[in-house]
């Protein structure tokens, strides 16, 4: 078949779901809506519409970035418009079979807003205001395509370039790159165009390329969505760049705690191999390529890119001095390109578009898009894509839609435990890759993690340095032993053992291990530590002056007590709630915790109904009345 | 060691007879068994003809090994970032005292094993607790009893049907 004959097919098989006769569902089944339980709706769906003997289709598609509206349903219809749902059970779709898919009424009560984009424009809800602050290119077809039909990626747009890329030659696409501007989306930033002709430059006949799937940042999932979501777009990306630096081979290299991304991308890659988009003589071009798929065994270590290159030839992911540099001697001593998924995933759009394009959009010295995974404590989790430059409050505000529960802004943590916690004052910095890094933290792998005031900085510091020094590989004596040093350290000072000069101590050791460690885990692995110090010093001196833990996290500094007039004497909730029986009763029926056998596990806080509210947290738990006392009520 | 590569063959095969698929194999084990006995390294060993220390060391370099079985509803709990913010800790600590053991552990009845990961990618749904095959989201200490419930009448049934 000749590409434009794959085109077409594609085509038809694209028009009969959303331009077809019957009514289709959408019901996206990525991890995060599969927790949220869309596979019982799914289910659903299928129950009600065979009783129905409805003509309508079920079609799994993967995450448009709106995690916490999770289960979304979509329902389009030939001649209407096509409805989103969110938050989607399963005792609903009875209703939404009845109303919108055999009938006419759009049950506007359930519905989030109306499902536009396909066609070469990004996805999107017009009712939903953050999608005015979206610049969506890696997220366009996400949620709106069946990812495990290489179809519908074809019929929007794909592998178009890789058909125009091989009739190029590879200097010329190397220029169209470069002069794209585009940095590598994997933390580091570095030029991709740049990268791709070193390694074509190198002398060798074999050469590799390998995608950086790990996602190590324990809080980020943008790469996962992608993988997921769209996979065909990465590996358009991954063979262009093959084409380009002459590689036969090549990996992606993935953690294996993402099992669905896995699956999707194994069924991808056989699509695309099925249809000459992989293999040999790809699209007729007399060019051969295939994929392999590594599964990563669980160290955050192995995203760093000399160390995943052991980790696939089956030895210990430890990273080596540089130079050489992988480009001239990577996997097996050849010449090899390593990227990060999205940073492939780029690759098809600017060659379709141009490097003008591209290069329009962003700042100076950050081009195009990124890619942020919103969690932590803001209202709208999962995923946004921005233009670069975009303001990190414009990304917390106007697209995370601020802090939920009417809590207090306090930081956001980004670019994960390479990164670090900016506080308020700083949330006008653009995210781009200089201005981050100016500012203390990085632009990392994207995550951004929003802190309210019930987040101690103290404890995020420790519990990066914490991450860090598990994952720490031991070849440096700098980081092994540094980064355990600043973590006694900072244990002892979140148990109120803290002595002042302690901090110091954490920003001059900080500044050593930064300064002397050999590769980026170590150089890193002082921010989380460093940048809370630097915004939030008063925290750290509150728990070692005071004993004090400000945002009443710190187990060791606080207590839980009962608030003697607010309890409602005959409920027992907090009583039946506590594990280790610490909850007792005075005469007057008032619930009293026993200090001692008190393990602060805060499930008599959960428990306790809303009208009492009667359990809080006090620090320093010297606070907490004197038995005795607690008869008054 | 013969009886136990016998019982392997269908991962020990010549394709995968080079050091670069050591990681791969050590993984297939762990699916088909739940863990790595000290017999089935060896058996790796011999298998790719490289020292059993060899497979060791990458063995525990690796957090995805383990060397102690499986329970037949392997409990994770997640600690990446997004869940210790909101409490992953105490759900940790909740599961270890219903379970009655610690990280890395296993119940008397071989039910349950608890681990923590370091984040599944559901951060938006933190915190997250992986049984079996499920992520449960938004969990808390008084949620982690309940799901446990649910959980183990369930393979009761089962087992008691076999
Ligand atoms: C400790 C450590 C962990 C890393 N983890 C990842 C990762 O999970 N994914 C990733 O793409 N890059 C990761 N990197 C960055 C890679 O070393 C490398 O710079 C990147 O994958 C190159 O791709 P890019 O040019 O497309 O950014 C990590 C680096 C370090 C030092
Ligand atoms: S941090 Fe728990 S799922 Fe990401």
């Amino acid at each position: 078949m000749t590409f434009a004959e794959i085109q077409n097919q594609a085509k038809s098989d694209w028009d009969s779901l959303y331009h077809g006769q019957a009514p289709h569902i959408l019901i996206g089944t990525a991890t995060c809506g599969r927790a949220a339980g869309a596979l019982s709706v799914v289910e659903a769906f299928n129950k009600e519409l065979a009783k129905r003997n409805a003509e309508a289709k079920v079609a799994e598609v993967g995450c448009i970035g709106l995690c916490s509206l999770e289960p979304l349903v979509t329902i389009i219809k030939p001649d209407s418009f096509a409805v989103c749902y969110n938050n989607v059970i399963p005792q609903v779709v009875p209703t939404l079979v009845e109303g919108y898919v055999l009938g006419d009424d759009p049950c506007l009560d359930l519905a989030l807003g109306t499902l536009g984009g396909g066609e070469g424009e990004a996805v999107y809800i017009p009712e939903l205001s953050r999608f005015e602050h979206e610049h969506r290119l890696l997220l366009r077809n996400c949620g709106y395509i069946d990812p495990g039909n290489i179809n519908h990626y074809i019929a929007n747009g794909g592998y178009s370039s890789l058909a125009m890329a091989l009739k190029m030659e590879p200097a010329a696409i190397i220029e169209e790159i470069k002069s794209s501007g585009i940095r590598g989306r994997g933390g580091a930033g570095f030029p991709t165009g740049r990268k791709w002709e070193l390694c074509r430059q190198a002398p060798g006949e074999t050469k590799y390329v390998i995608c950086n799937a790990d996602e190590g940042d324990p809080g980020a999932f943008m790469d996962r969505v992608v993988l997921e979501s769209d996979p065909q777009q990465v590996i358009e990306g991954i063979t262009i760049a093959a084409y380009t630096v002459g590689a036969h081979d090549g990996f992606i290299y993935i953690r294996a705690e993402y099992p669905l991304a896995i699956e999707r991308l194994k069924l991808a890659l056989e699509q695309a191999k099925n249809l000459g988009m992989l293999g040999d003589n790809i699209l007729g071009s007399g060019f051969s390529f295939d994929i392999e798929i590594v599964e990563g065994a669980g160290a955050f270590v192995s995203g760093e890119s000399t160390a995943l290159m052991y980790a696939i030839e089956g030895r210990r992911s430890m990273p080596r001095a540089r130079p050489p540099h992988s480009v001239k001697s990577g996997l097996w001593g050849k010449p090899t390109v390593l990227n990060n998924v999205k940073t492939y995933a780029y690759v098809p759009l600017i060659i379709a578009r141009g490097a003008d394009w591209f290069s329009s959009l962003g700042t100076e010295g950050s081009k195009g898009t990124a890619v942020f995974a919103l969690a932590g404590k803001m209202v709208s989790t999962g995923l946004a894509e921005v233009a670069m430059g975009t303001t990190l409050h414009e990304l917390i505000f106007d697209i995370g839609g601020g802090i939920r529960s009417g809590k207090k802004f306090k930081a956001v943590q980004i670019g994960g435990p390479s990164g670090g916690c900016l506080p308020e004052s700083m949330l006008r910095t653009p995210v781009d890759f200089d201005s981050l890094h100016k500012a203390g933290a990085v632009m990392g792998s994207g995550g951004v993690i929003a802190m309210d005031e019930d987040n101690c900085m103290v404890d995020t510091a420790k519990f990066f340095l914490d991450f860090i020094q598990k994952e720490s590989c031991g070849k440096c004596s700098t980081c092994r032993i540094g980064t355990k040093h600043m973590l006694d350290i900072l244990e002892d000072i979140t148990a109120g053992k803290g002595k002042i000069e302690d901090v110091d101590l954490l920003v001059e050791l900080g500044e050593d291990i930064g300064g002397g460690s050999m590769c980026g885990l170590g150089r890193t692995a002082p921010n989380p530590a460093l940048t809370t110090i630097r915004y939030f010093r008063d925290e750290y001196e509150a728990h070692i002056l005071e004993k004090r833990c400000p945002a009443l996290v710190c187990k060791e500094l606080i207590a839980y007590y009962i608030l003697p007039d607010k309890c409602e004497r005959g409920c027992e909730h907090c009583v039946l709630a506590c594990p280790v029986e610490a909850i007792g009763s005075t005469e007057k029926g008032i619930k009293v915790i026993d200090q001692t056998k008190c393990t602060k596990c805060g499930s008599c806080q959960l428990v306790c109904p809303p009208e009492y509210n009667a359990v809080v947290k006090l620090s320093p738990p010297s606070l907490v009345p004197a038995a005795g006392a607690k008869d008054k009520g | 060691m013969e009886e136990l590569k016998q019982k392997l063959s269908d991962i020990l095969k010549p394709d995968k007879k080079n050091r670069r698929h050591l990681i791969y194999l050590l993984q297939a084990v762990q699916q088909k068994s739940g863990y790595l006995s000290k017999e089935a390294m060896l058996a790796i060993a011999d298998f790719l003809d490289i020292p059993g220390s060899t497979v060791y060391g990458i063995a525990t370099f690796y957090n995805q090994f383990r060397f102690t079985p499986l329970g037949k509803h392997p409990v994770k709990v997640c600690m990446g970032t997004a869940c210790h913010l909101v409490g992953g800790k105490l759900v940790l600590e909740a599961m270890a005292r219903e379970l009655d053991i610690e990280v890395g552990g296993i119940t008397p009845d071989h039910e349950f094993s608890l681990d923590r990961v370091a984040c599944v990618g559901c951060c938006a749904l933190a915190p997250v607790v992986v049984i079996g095959d499920s992520v449960y989201p938004k969990m808390t200490p008084p949620k982690v009893e309940e799901a446990l419930v649910i959980i183990k009448p369930v393979s009761q049934e089962q087992s008691e049907k076999q």
